[in-house]
């Protein structure tokens, strides 16, 4: 698909997951990826005190970006969200699994609307999907300013 | 998406208050997401009835299945029974005691879409309020042949005894079940504390995918006379109670969203005049449950002025806050 061809390859490969499937399958592959997200390290322990919010999300939402001083800038990503917030923690998820350690000219290069393109907003309505755009968009913000 | 109503609070509590409606398209909040409602209202009226009489489509019942038959007992504990209409309310233990009976469907309805699939009370079923409940197209609830379906699909027939619960003070759940009252479905019941208080205290969850037995559901023409009210229900009603559950700060007009939300928000602060600030939560006890009616009491008839006879109108934004204030 074209919106692959300026994507990072790992998240290049989830929307294809996502685009391969039907809506339902969809929602199964979101709850799989919400039980992926990667636990905090301990530095970010207190989430509300040292992590961003992202209050677009429908439940508490918090981010980190941590931008290496190399030449290509790798971006790593940590996110909390509790566990009672599923479909925040699957949308938490795609963003580590398919842009975590990548360099930032690649997150910067992210269509803000790649989502569109998981094909999820039959299944969890274009209101829910909301917060992922204010995900990538607050994730861009903190690239540009490290 | 924040709604959660308060007038199923009060209905259980307060005799007289019923079922909340919900206003579409008020002047002073307009809608900026899909959701039509805006307010709900409580009736002296007994909210719809069940009688099927706007029933367009009525398949003759099977034989050998009676209402008698079916009917399931009320939970006699002590704290409901204070309540207005403690019929419309169960408790956990209740629950635990009545799961797989016959004639019973347990609905979870939750502001997360995943969180019924992460592990849901044995038996359940999940109902979507956004994707299922609204219709994308109208932007309104769903039409009854919509309703038949869904209902069908989870094994419920017009006689089923549905038990509603689910996250966030049983916001979606109030809301499932407002949907429900719009279609006159009988038998509608809150598990009181919802999802959370389940699962303090420990009960079982389940990720086994239930497979109900498909149900014959007429298909009903939704009555948006008797518990819900549009605007023009409103302009009429201007000088009579009204009840805004949102937030101080949404009431005040120093806020268009709730607080936290700041996705989701109206066009124009303020209340509608005459509206009495309530925010919902303050019916709302620590464990999610709703709290006791001498508590209510207090809110409502005592510091607010209402009485039994009044006709209240109860408002958010979008109908979910309002819908747990009506549950009562």
């Amino acid at each position: 698909m074209s919106a692959a061809v300026s994507l990072p390859p790992a998240l290049a490969e989830l929307v294809d997951d996502f685009a391969g499937v039907g809506p339902k399958d969809r929602l199964q592959l979101l709850l799989e990826l919400s039980q992926e997200l990667p636990d905090l390290p301990e530095r970010y322990t207190d989430a509300a005190a040292t992590m961003e919010q992202v209050p677009e999300c429908q439940s508490p939402l918090f981010l980190a970006v941590e931008v290496d001083a190399d030449a290509e800038r790798h971006v790593h990503l940590y996110f909390s969200a509790p566990p009672e917030a599923p479909t925040t923690r699957g949308f938490a998820s795609i963003m580590h699994a398919g842009l975590d350690g990548q360099p930032a000219a690649a997150v910067l290069a992210v269509p803000d609307d790649f989502y569109t393109a998981l094909g999820l907003a039959q299944a969890v309505s274009p209101l829910r999907l909301r917060g992922m755009a204010a995900m990538l968009a607050r994730i861009k913000r903190q690239v540009r300013e490290a | 998406m924040l709604i959660a109503c308060s007038v199923l609070v009060v209905t259980l509590i307060l005799p007289g208050l019923t079922l909340p409606v919900l206003v579409r398209a008020l002047g002073v909040q307009a809608d900026t997401d899909t959701d039509p409602v805006a307010a709900r209202r409580c009736r002296k009226a007994t909210p719809t009835q069940p009688d099927g009489s706007k029933a367009t489509l009525l398949r003759p019942r099977a034989p050998g299945t009676s209402l008698a038959t079916m009917a399931i007992e009320n939970d006699t504990d002590p704290k409901l029974a204070a309540y207005a209409h403690p019929e419309r309310l169960v408790t956990t233990a209740w629950l635990a005691e009545h799961l797989g009976a016959d004639g019973l469907v347990v609905v979870e309805s939750d502001e997360d879409v995943l969180l019924y699939d992460t592990g849901h009370i044995p038996g359940a079923v999940k109902v979507d309020w956004h994707t299922e409940l609204n219709d994308p197209v109208t932007r309104d609830y769903v039409d009854g042949e919509r309703f038949a379906q869904i209902c069908a699909e989870r094994g419920i027939s017009r006689d089923t005894t549905v038990v509603f619960y689910g996250d966030r003070n049983n916001w979606w759940a109030t809301y499932a079940l407002w949907v429900f009252a719009l279609f006159g479905h009988a038998d509608l019941r809150i598990l009181d504390g919802g999802r959370a208080k389940w699962v303090a205290e420990g009960r079982e969850l389940t990720t086994e995918q239930p497979k109900p037995t498909p149900a014959e559901y007429p298909v009903v023409e939704r009555d948006d006379a008797t518990i819900r009210a549009f605007k023009d229900d409103v302009l009429a009603h201007l000088g009579q109670p009204l009840v805004d559950v949102r937030s101080p700060g949404e009431y005040s007009g120093e806020l268009l969203h709730m607080p936290d939300y700041p996705q989701e928000g109206a066009v124009r602060g303020g209340h509608i005049p005459g509206a009495a600030s309530v925010p919902w939560a303050r019916a709302a006890a620590e464990d999610a449950t709703f709290k006791p009616r001498a508590d209510l009491e207090a809110i409502y008839l005592q510091e607010q002025g209402l009485s039994a006879d009044d006709d209240v109108i109860a408002y958010c934004r979008i109908g979910e806050r309002s819908a747990t204030r009506g549950s009562c």
